[in-house]
C-alpha cells in the first residue's frame, strides 16, 4: 500500500518536473536509449574515466583552495600548512596532485584508443578537435598549477615556459613582461595563475567536456570495428549491434572505476611523489628567483614535448616545434586518408607507423626528464624526426596501403 | 513597400552594421583587461634603479645583486681573463655584439664602460635560467672539456657563454646576454638601470 503510495507521488512529481524541464527525455537520448556498439573493450573505459578524475581535480581544487594563500610570501608556507597541520590536509593535497598525473595517464590512453581505432575520422572530425582543445586546456591548467606551491621546481619551470614567448620576432619581450605582469615570475605572475587555474580554464573546460558530449552523442560512438552500426537497424529502428549505455555501460565502467581507483589510491598512499616523476624533489625548497636549480624538468606528462623544444638548438625553431608537435595532432583527421577506421583493419604501414610513434612518445618522454648529454641530444633528434614523420607521411602510407575488407557487423 | 515584405536587403546591412559596432565597442571594453596584466605602477616603481658599491670587488670574483627581480652580475676581470676575450672569437656567435643586447658604450669586446668591470642581466636568453660562473674547468658544477676557456655555462639547456657574457656557437641561446643600463656615480660606486639614454623609469 505504501509502495503504492511512493510510485504514485513519483510519478506525479515526475510529471510535474517533465512539463517543466525535458528530464525525462535528456534521460533518454543520454543513457537509457543512447546505443553504444556491443563491442566496446579495455580501452573505452578511458572516457568515463577521464570525466571522473574531472570530478576528483574540481572538488579537491576547490578544498585546497579554501586553505592556499596566492602570494609570494605566504604560498610556500601555506601549502606546507595544508601538509602538516589541516586534518587530512595531505590527503585532499596528494589526491590533487597525484590526480593530475592520473588525469594525463587516463587522457594519453584515451587519445591512443582514437588513433588505434580512427575514432578521429568522419564524421567525428568536430569531437576530436573538442577534445584536443580540451588537451591543450589540460596542459594549461597544469602549468599554471604547478607554479602555485611556488617551490624551486614551480618558479623556474615558470620562467622557463613564460621565456618561450621571446622567442616570437618583435613582440616577444614585450608580451612576456605582460604574461609576467613584472620584470619577472612575480606575485602578479602567481595571482593572474592562481585565478587562471581556479576559475578561467576550469570553467572553459567544463564548457568543453559539454560540448564534447553534445558531439559525441550526435554521431554516436565509434567502436573495435570502426565500422557505423547506424547502418544495421532492427524493426523499431534501434541499432542491431547497439545496446543502450544504461544499464549496460554504466554498469561496465564502474567495474572500471572501482580497478582504477585501487591503482589509484595505492599510489596517493604509497607513492604520492612516485620518485620524483609525479611530485619533484626540487619543488620541496621554496622558490629562488637568483638561483635556478642545477636541471630543470618539467612533470613527466610535459616531457615529450620539452624533449622536442630541447633536441632542436636553434630558440625560435625549438618553440615552433614544440608547438608544431602538439598542432599536428588536432589536424590528424584530415591527414588521416585510410579508407577504414580501425587498426584492425588496416595495412601494415598504419602498423608499423603507430608502434614507432608510441615508442616515439614514450622515449621523448623519459629523455625529458633527464640531463642532456650529447648522446641522448641526438637520440631525442631522431625521435622528434620520427614523431613528425608520422604525421607528415601519414597521408601517404594511410592511403597507398593495402586494407583488409570490412565486416558488416561488430565483432 | 508593402506591408509584410521582406526587405534582405535592409535585414543584412543591419546586422552587419550591428556587429560591426557590438565589435567595435567589445575591443574597446577589452582595454583595460588586458591592460591590467601589464606590469603595475607598484611593480613599475619597484623597478627602480640600484646602487652598489664595487670597491671591495676582488679580481676574478663574481658578485651578484637583485634588480627588477632579476640577477645582475658585477665581474670583475683580471687580466688574464680580459686577454682570453680575442681568443676564442672564431667561437662566438656575435663576437662583435651587433644584436641589440647591450648599451652603446658596451658595444665593445670587453662589453662594459671600464674593461675592468663587467655587468650583465644574469639570465641566459635561451630560457630564463641563471647561468653559472665558471671561470675554468675545475671551477664549474659540469665538466665543460680540456678546451673551456672560461665563461658562463647554463644548466639547463647547456647554453655557453665567455667572459664579456658572449655567447658560444653550437648552443641553443640565440644572443648574447644582456648588458643592462647603468652609470658609474664615482669610481666605486656604480647605479644598476640608469644612463644617459635611459632615464630611470618610475
Amino acid at each position: 500500500m505504501m509502495e503504492q503510495q511512493d510510485q504514485q507521488q513519483d510519478s506525479k512529481l515526475s510529471t510535474w518536473v517533465n512539463q517543466r524541464f525535458p528530464l525525462a527525455k535528456v534521460w533518454r537520448e543520454h543513457l537509457s536509449e543512447y546505443y553504444a556498439p556491443k563491442n566496446f573493450n579495455f580501452w573505452y573505459f578511458f572516457g568515463s574515466l577521464a570525466l571522473l578524475m574531472f570530478v576528483l581535480q574540481i572538488v579537491t581544487g576547490i578544498w585546497l583552495t579554501m586553505f592556499y594563500t596566492p602570494s609570494e610570501k605566504d604560498a610556500f608556507a601555506s601549502v606546507e600548512y595544508i601538509m602538516r597541520d589541516v586534518n587530512y590536509g595531505w590527503l585532499i593535497r596528494y589526491l590533487h596532485s597525484t590526480g593530475a598525473s592520473a588525469f594525463f595517464i587516463v587522457i594519453y590512453l584515451h587519445m591512443f584508443r582514437s588513433l588505434l581505432y580512427g575514432s578521429h575520422k568522419k564524421p567525428r572530425e568536430l569531437l576530436w578537435l573538442f577534445g584536443m582543445l580540451l588537451f591543450a586546456l589540460l596542459l594549461a591548467e597544469a602549468f599554471f598549477g604547478y607554479l602555485l606551491p611556488w617551490g624551486q621546481m614551480s618558479y623556474w619551470g615558470a620562467q622557463v615556459i613564460t621565456s618561450l614567448f621571446s622567442a616570437i620576432p618583435y613582440i616577444g619581450d614585450t608580451l612576456v613582461l605582460w604574461l609576467r605582469g613584472d620584470y619577472y615570475v612575480a606575485n602578479a605572475t602567481l595571482n593572474r595563475f592562481f585565478s587562471l587555474h581556479v576559475i578561467a580554464i576550469p570553467l572553459l573546460m567544463v564548457i568543453l567536456v559539454w560540448l564534447h558530449l553534445v558531439a559525441l552523442h550526435h554521431v554516436g560512438s565509434n567502436n573495435p570495428s570502426g565500422i557505423d552500426i547506424k547502418k544495421n537497424l532492427n524493426a523499431s529502428g534501434k541499432p542491431v549491434d547497439g545496446i543502450p549505455f544504461h544499464p549496460y555501460y554504466t554498469v561496465k565502467d564502474l567495474v572500471g572505476v572501482v580497478v582504477f581507483l585501487i591503482a589509484f589510491c595505492t599510489i596517493v598512499f604509497f607513492y604520492p611523489t612516485l620518485g620524483g616523476y609525479f611530485l619533484e624533489a626540487d619543488n620541496f625548497v621554496p622558490a629562488n628567483p637568483l638561483v635556478t636549480p642545477d636541471h630543470i624538468a618539467p612533470v613527466w606528462y610535459m616531457t615529450p614535448f620539452y624533449s622536442i623544444l630541447r633536441a632542436v638548438p636553434d630558440k625560435l625553431m625549438g618553440v615552433i616545434a614544440m608547438a608544431g608537435s602538439i598542432a599536428f595532432l588536432f589536424v590528424l583527421p584530415w591527414l588521416d586518408r585510410s579508407r577504414v577506421r580501425s587498426m584492425r583493419y588496416r595495412g601494415i604501414w598504419s602498423k608499423i607507423a603507430l608502434a614507432l610513434f608510441v615508442v616515439c612518445f614514450i622515449a621523448l618522454g623519459y629523455l625529458g626528464t633527464v640531463a642532456v648529454t650529447p648522446f641522448r641530444q641526438m637520440l631525442a633528434q631522431i625521435f622528434t624526426i620520427i614523431y613528425f614523420a608520422f604525421f607528415i607521411l601519414m597521408p601517404v602510407y594511410t592511403r597507398f596501403e593495402k586494407t583488409k575488407p570490412l565486416p558488416t557487423r561488430v565483432s | 513597400m508593402s506591408e509584410g515584405e521582406i526587405n534582405n536587403g535592409r535585414r543584412k546591412f543591419l546586422t552587419i552594421a550591428t556587429t560591426v559596432f557590438g565589435g567595435i565597442g567589445a575591443a574597446f571594453a577589452a582595454v583595460p583587461f588586458i591592460s591590467s596584466w601589464s606590469p603595475s605602477a607598484r611593480a613599475r616603481a619597484e623597478g627602480v634603479p640600484v646602487e652598489v658599491n664595487i670597491s671591495q670587488i676582488q679580481p676574478g670574483q663574481q658578485v651578484t645583486v637583485e634588480w627588477r627581480g632579476s640577477p645582475v652580475w658585477i665581474l670583475r676581470r683580471t687580466q688574464k681573463m680580459l686577454d682570453s676575450l680575442s681568443a676564442d672569437e672564431d667561437q662566438l656567435r656575435d663576437p662583435k655584439s651587433l644584436a641589440e643586447q647591450q648599451p652603446g658604450y658596451a658595444q665593445n669586446r670587453h662589453r662594459s664602460r671600464n674593461p675592468e668591470y663587467l655587468i650583465l642581466v644574469g639570465i641566459c636568453t635561451h630560457l630564463g635560467c641563471v647561468p653559472k660562473y665558471c671561470p675554468s674547468r675545475s671551477k664549474c658544477p659540469q665538466d665543460l672539456g680540456a678546451g673551456w676557456p672560461g665563461g658562463f655555462f647554463c644548466p639547463c639547456h647547456g647554453s655557453k657563454f665567455d667572459f664579456s657574457g658572449r655567447v658560444f656557437k653550437g648552443v641553443p641561446a640565440p644572443i648574447n646576454l644582456k648588458v643592462p643600463p647603468y652609470t658609474f656615480m664615482n669610481e666605486n660606486v656604480i647605479l644598476i638601470g640608469v644612463d644617459e639614454d635611459s632615464p630611470a623609469e618610475v
